[in-house]
């Protein structure tokens, strides 16, 4: 059995107990990643050399008690947008093909102090913008549950990686579902911290008042310790927040009694595949089996005036569901952000340069009409739309009230609830292939993680069954501000109610068919 | 499709955005964009006159500190990933004659 099919917290102590060593767990991740990438391509760099000095560094370190903590020794991949002393970190874009960062990110500093060992980089959607993994420039990455599928997006490397035991965790970022999403996909845990929980400096900014750096493992207790160990107050990053409490790990109770638990509703509607929808149910049926109180809500804003005309809701509702307006409020302001953030890619200081251009201007546009992939083009033509003159009131501004509005819908709803239970895609993971050539509709499919973003709650994504084709569905629970500790123990108690969750054996098999590996 | 762009809308875009686009691309762009701004245009059933537009979660501004270096010289390794550089400096076309 491989050492990679344990979590991180049971490796860290077979680590810390010298029945292993950090060298040793580093080359069976090396042995994995070798066998299963060419089925795969979770990966965009496999730092091979560099990850074996630092085992041994880090082995080292352990020997001499410099490191004690439950992370040393442990091998993690980084997702692509996340800066890296040295070793490239190209967002899965030809612009970038080239780019060795001469910082790390905080997140990757406050890794490496608690002592993981970085293996490489995770392949992803190009500059986090999809839901698939299918826009990297460097080839697509596969759901190992089933090869013909996607890993969704975009931190679809970092949860197929963690799926297929090619290590046991990793870091993704998510700003409208990107970590909730494919850990849904993937069968595997992944959380979303609040706003401003974990540092953003060196990551390569999208939309950067919704971007947040979060972990992806096999269970609830190893997203904790890898929260725990990354989320810090940066002076570096703006908007950093000042946490009164940094402690994860203590959430991790299996007691719901008493704790409040909303169901919305409209989540259960129109457009949410019924295999999805049973699950769900279901989990939260288990979570009041064990004590909590579940109810149905209504998540929208009791409030007449909402409407510009009465009764003009093209959902064809008579209540006023803000939610629903989160997709086009999102696309809005990630587009804007994204242009402008993505002007920095103009061939000068780092990336690609186009081969021929007379005079600088026309070198800018080369060598981005050139770098950048179709969707990125995409997204920074409309948000340089909506924030030029004459439409950044009717899009822009619009579009930040609305989030206004979003932000009060959740509010009121954490009056009543601790937490809030739901799915994290309407569906499970599409087959390649079948995504991109209709982007609007491939963008309705993050209607469940994005408002999260929007609002800047913490949420958790973790598995809660297979539909008929074999393929995991995700349970997603959301918290308001700062409730991490709410949403772990929620999950926390629901995983232990569950039971053993094992993980695909599908990519050691061409045929893509479902054979379990186990887990310890 | 309500909302219809033009030539000119693309042509002005694609320079904000300093993109080349070909013929292909941008008859695709002018697809493309009038039906997200048909979508974006549901946000107009929602009336929120005397809402504050909600930039930040928090209610955080101006988060100052002393510009101190704290880095040290990395020219050479900042260098190393410019496409040309030249005595130092990264090298661009001819902009002054």
């Amino acid at each position: 059995m491989s050492l990679m099919s344990l979590t991180a917290a049971k490796l860290g102590k077979k680590i810390k107990d010298r029945e292993v060593t950090a060298v040793e767990a580093m080359e069976d991740a090396l042995k994995q990643i070798q066998e299963k990438e060419p089925l795969l391509k979770s990966f965009v760099t496999v730092d091979e050399e560099g990850a074996r000095k630092r085992a041994l560094e880090v082995q080292q370190k352990i020997e001499r008690g410099e490191l004690t903590g439950p992370l040393a020794g442990v091998p993690i991949a980084i997702k692509d947008n996340i800066c890296t002393e040295g070793i490239l970190t190209t967002c899965a874009s030809k612009i970038l093909y080239n780019f060795k960062p001469t910082y790390s990110a905080e997140a990757v500093k406050n890794l490496e102090a608690a002592g993981a060992v970085i293996i490489g980089k995770t392949n992803m959607d190009e500059f986090a913008m999809g839901s698939t993994t299918e826009t990297s420039a460097f080839g697509v990455t596969r759901n190992p549950w089933n090869l013909e599928h996607v890993p969704g997006g975009s931190s679809g490397g970092s949860c197929a990686a963690v799926a297929a035991m090619e290590c046991p965790c990793a870091l993704g970022s998510d700003t409208g579902g990107s970590i909730r999403q494919p850990s849904s996909f993937c069968g595997v845990t992944g959380i979303k911290p609040t706003y401003g929980t974990v540092s953003r400096y060196g990551l390569i900014a999208y939309g950067s008042s919704l971007d947040q750096i979060g972990p992806i493992a096999r269970d609830v207790t190893d997203c904790a310790l890898l929260l725990e160990a990354i989320a810090s107050y940066d002076r570096k990053d703006s908007t950093s927040i000042k946490r009164e409490d940094y402690h994860f790990v203590k959430a991790l109770k299996s007691d719901v009694k008493g704790m409040k638990i909303g169901i919305p509703k409209d989540y259960f509607g129109e457009g949410l595949d019924p295999e999805v929808s049973s699950a769900v149910l279901e989990a939260a049926h288990v979570l009041k089996e064990q004590g909590a109180i579940v109810e149905e809500f209504d998540l929208c804003l009791v409030d007449d005036e909402l409407l510009t005309s009465k009764n003009s809701s093209s959902f064809g509702e008579d209540k006023i569901h803000p939610t629903r307006y989160a997709i086009p409020a999102y696309y809005v302001i990630s587009s804007a952000e994204a242009s402008s953030n993505l002007a920095r890619f103009d061939g000068v200081k780092y990336g690609y340069r186009a081969g021929e251009y007379e005079g600088l201007h026309q070198m800018y546009k080369k060598s981005r009409s050139e770098g950048f992939g179709e969707e990125v083009k995409r997204r920074i033509m409309l948000g340089s739309f909506v924030l030029s003159s004459g439409y950044y009131d009717a899009y822009y501004l619009k579009a930040l009230r609305t989030k206004a509005l979003i932000r009060k819908v959740f509010d009121q709803a954490f009056e009543k609830y601790d937490v809030i239970i739901g799915p994290a895609a309407p569906t499970t993971a599409p087959k390649l292939g079948k995504s991109l050539s209709d982007p609007l509709k491939m963008y309705l499919g993050d209607i469940y993680t994005i408002s999260a973003n929007l609002a800047g709650l913490p949420g958790i994504c973790l598995p809660c069954g297979r539909d008929s084709k074999g393929l995991p569905i995700g349970l997603q629970l959301l918290g308001d501000c700062f409730q991490e500790n709410q949403i772990l123990r929620a999950a926390y108690t629901y995983e232990c109610a569950r039971g053993k969750w094992n993980m695909p054996g599908a990519f050691l098999n061409r045929k893509g068919v479902i054979k379990d590996e186990e887990t310890v | 499709m309500a909302n219809i762009i033009s030539d000119e809308t693309i042509e002005y875009v694609s320079i904000l955005a300093k993109l080349e686009l070909s013929e292909k691309e941008k008859e695709q762009a002018k697809r493309d964009m009038g039906r997200m701004l048909d979508y974006f245009d549901k946000l107009n059933e929602l009336n929120t006159e005397g809402i504050e537009p909600m930039s930040h979660i928090f209610p955080v501004s101006n988060v100052f500190r002393e510009d101190e270096v704290e880095n040290g010289d990395q020219r050479d390794e900042m260098l190393a990933n410019a496409p040309k550089a030249k005595d130092g400096s990264f090298q661009v076309p001819r902009t002054v004659e």
